[in-house]
């Protein structure tokens, strides 16, 4: 099998991650698709790891998912917080910044 | 040079005074005056000792000094806080204390209806306070703190009844007019510091004949700068007939016996300067024989009295400004007829005030008339003064204007016979404004309305200092010629070298007669010419007339020449800044503010339109990068 492939897959997933957070309301979803972004990157680096024939590219793999575990418990408990105060998860509702 | 301990009590007493009355205010109202006038009579005494005490020391012991404290000690320059009292300085000193004292007297009567009385006292005191540092400064800064204080005093006496807005106006003209003097006093003092490191009267005498002549003349010019300034001589004099409205006994005091006289004063204390420098010498000659003329032709004119008096006095002081550019000699005359007219002119406007007095405060002569025989003894008493001025022997201005006329034809070649021809011809013109002025207000048919004003005689503590004065116009002129004592006494300051005066191109009695014979068609002429006085100043005038009554164009001169182009120039520069500077600083905020406005609506709050945005730049970036690569 073409190694290549695991590039196109690696696109397809962050366009769909991309897609997802530009077009969904939902914060649990754009966060969902936010992860979805940071995995293709992953897979795109180790798929490059793979190529070259280094560890350059899983070692900083590993580094987008220790940055992501820590987004995940930040980001959570956002969301969490904004979905009490307001009774929904909406990230149109929260637009208060442009006062 | 003997030194001494009690000078400051001199400035010290009368500041106390002033400062105590003013602080208390109302609370001082029952006996303010009295304490004024106290102190005033206790400096006279202090002053009179000083003078019996100098004069029973001799030659170079008789200038005693007091050092009061270090002023300012940088390095090597060094200013103290310091008097001398000398023979040229006792002379302003018994002037200011004795002058001052009558007229603190006379005040008690003539503001006794003001309620504001004890501040005009506390003022007066000020005013004799600063004039005595003035005189008594051993150094040009020194004197310089005294020169401001008198302006100080001026400028609140002058505006003392402000809420009239022009007595108001004319306080400030004259503080400014002053203030343009006060420059030329502050740039002298730093070319002297400048040229000789110093600036006590001492240092810069020591300094002056070893210095270049340009720098003397420049010296020599700010220091007339500044007289013209104080002493209201060309071209700086347009101040002193509206500071006419002042209360009188303050016009008697300040405007004509004493505070106009520091310009004479800082002139002659400055000999050293003035004889080193032809040049200056020759300016101070110029300035003094315009304004003898210019005030002279002014007094024709005036229907005031007390503007007829101002004019009159700034004449007299162009005779004392024009003696002392006459050398070595001039000083001491120059002296002797401030002296004198510090007598016969305070009399005089002591005299104009009794006569406001009786008239519900009318100034205008033409509204006089035949008030010889309501004010007998202030006639006498003007009379006595009007008798001095014109210079009628054996009054005072006899022998003091005589001099000067005398000397100023010894100046020498065509200068002496110019100098001494304007000399003359404003003793004509003198004889002729104060016979008119005496006419209008003593003589002839009463012009006033018998329904509205009752003539009456002042009272004793107005009528007395009056007395007193006239009785100097009497005989101070004789004193002060008799065996040339005024000469002797002041030439140890003003006159070291002893120099003689130079070609005598006419006999003093030449002189004299020449001058009686002007005096006598001055009089003569307004005599037949003021036979009939019309109520209402005659319209049907030459140009002349209408040109000397109002000032010579003084004021007109100022306002198209200083005033208009001055308001002119800042106009420009408020538009200057206001379009250019100003407009740099609102065009850099416009733009941001603009701007900031435009790129504002990007910022709508929602997050998923920032997603777009980052999306989309880092789209734009990547593909940069690969066609760039590509």
């Amino acid at each position: 099998m073409d190694i290549s492939n695991y590039l196109y897959l690696s696109i397809i997933l962050f366009t769909i991650g991309a897609v997802g957070v530009v077009i969904r309301r939902n914060a649990i979803v754009v966060f969902m698709c936010v992860e979805l972004m940071l995995n293709a990157a992953n897979l795109a680096f180790v798929t490059f790891s793979r190529i070259n024939g280094n560890l350059d590219g899983q070692v900083a793999s590993f580094f987008t998912m220790v940055v992501a575990a820590c987004e995940v418990v930040v980001g959570l408990a956002i969301i969490v917080t904004i979905y009490r105060s307001r009774r929904s998860a909406s990230v149109d509702d929260a637009s208060l910044l442009k006062r | 040079m003997t030194t001494t301990t009690h000078l400051v009590y001199l400035i010290a007493l009368p500041l106390f005074s002033a400062a105590l009355l003013l602080v208390l205010g109302r609370l001082a109202d029952k006996w303010g005056h009295l304490l004024a006038t106290l102190v005033s009579a206790g400096t006279f005494a202090i002053a009179a000792s000083e003078f019996f005490a100098m004069r029973s020391r001799s030659g170079a012991a008789r200038a005693t000094t007091q050092k009061l404290f270090d002023w300012i000690s940088v390095g090597s320059f060094k200013v103290d806080a310091a008097l001398l009292l000398d023979q040229l300085s006792i002379c302003f000193v018994l002037l200011i204390t004795g002058v001052g004292t009558l007229i603190h007297i006379y005040s008690i009567a003539y503001m006794s209806h003001d309620r504001d009385r004890r501040r005009f006292f506390a003022y007066l005191n000020l005013f004799i306070a600063a004039m005595l540092l003035l005189v008594l400064g051993n150094s040009y800064l020194n004197l310089y703190v005294g020169w401001e204080g008198v302006g100080l005093a001026s400028y609140l006496l002058i505006g003392f009844w402000n809420q009239k807005p022009a007595y108001a106006t004319a306080a400030k003209k004259a503080f400014v007019a002053n203030r343009v003097g006060d420059v030329g006093l502050s740039l002298a003092i730093m070319i002297a510091f400048a040229q000789f490191g110093t600036v006590s009267f001492a240092g810069v005498a020591a300094g002056a004949p070893h210095a270049s002549s340009a720098a003397l003349a420049a010296m020599g010019a700010m220091l007339l700068l500044a007289a013209a300034g104080k002493s209201a001589q060309f071209p700086l004099q347009s101040w002193l007939g509206d500071a006419m409205a002042g209360p009188t006994p303050v016009s008697a005091l300040i405007h004509a016996a004493t505070m106009v006289t520091a310009g004479v004063y800082l002139i002659t204390r400055s000999n050293f300067i003035f004889d080193a420098s032809s040049t200056a010498r020759l300016l101070v000659v110029i300035v003094g024989a315009i304004t003898l003329l210019f005030g002279a032709i002014i007094g024709t004119a005036k229907d005031d009295i007390k503007k007829a008096l101002a004019a009159s006095t700034m004449s007299q002081i162009g005779y004392m400004i024009l003696a002392t550019g006459l050398g070595p000699i001039g000083y001491a005359f120059a002296i002797m007829h401030l002296l004198t007219h510090g007598f016969f002119k305070a009399g005089m406007f002591l005299g104009a005030g009794s006569v406001m007095h009786g008239m519900n405060d009318e100034v205008n002569m033409r509204r006089f008339g035949g008030l010889n025989r309501f004010l007998p003894i202030t006639a006498i008493t003007f009379g006595f003064g009007y008798l001095a001025i014109i210079g009628v022997p054996p009054f005072a201005g006899f022998y003091s204007k005589d001099k000067i006329i005398e000397t100023a034809f010894n100046a020498g070649g065509t200068k002496g016979y110019i100098l001494g021809i304007c000399a003359l011809l404003g003793a004509g013109l003198t004889a002729f404004y104060m016979t008119r002025l005496i006419v209008m207000t003593f003589w002839g048919a009463p012009r006033w309305s018998k329904d509205e004003q009752h003539p009456h005689e002042s009272p004793a503590l107005m009528w007395v200092p009056m007395a007193i004065l006239a009785v100097g116009s009497v005989a101070s002129g004789f004193l002060f010629t008799s065996g040339n004592s005024m000469v002797h006494w002041l030439s140890p300051v003003v006159n070291p070298t002893g120099a003689e005066s130079g070609a005598e191109l006419m006999k003093p009695i030449v002189v004299s007669l020449l001058a009686l014979a002007v005096v006598g068609v001055g009089v003569a002429y307004a005599l037949v010419k003021y036979r009939t006085v019309p109520v209402e100043a005659p319209e049907k005038v030459t140009v002349f007339t209408r040109i000397a009554r109002r000032d010579l164009m003084q004021d007109a001169f100022n306002e198209a020449v200083l005033m208009r182009p001055g308001q002119k120039l800042t106009a420009g520069l408020v538009w200057a800044d206001y379009s250019f500077v100003d407009g740099l600083v609102r065009a850099v905020g416009f733009t941001l503010g603009t701007t900031s406005q435009g790129v504002r609506k990007i910022q709508n709050g929602y997050a998923r339109t920032y997603a777009l945005v980052m999306l989309v730049g880092v789209l734009a970036l990547v593909a940069t990068i690969w066609m760039v690569t590509l």
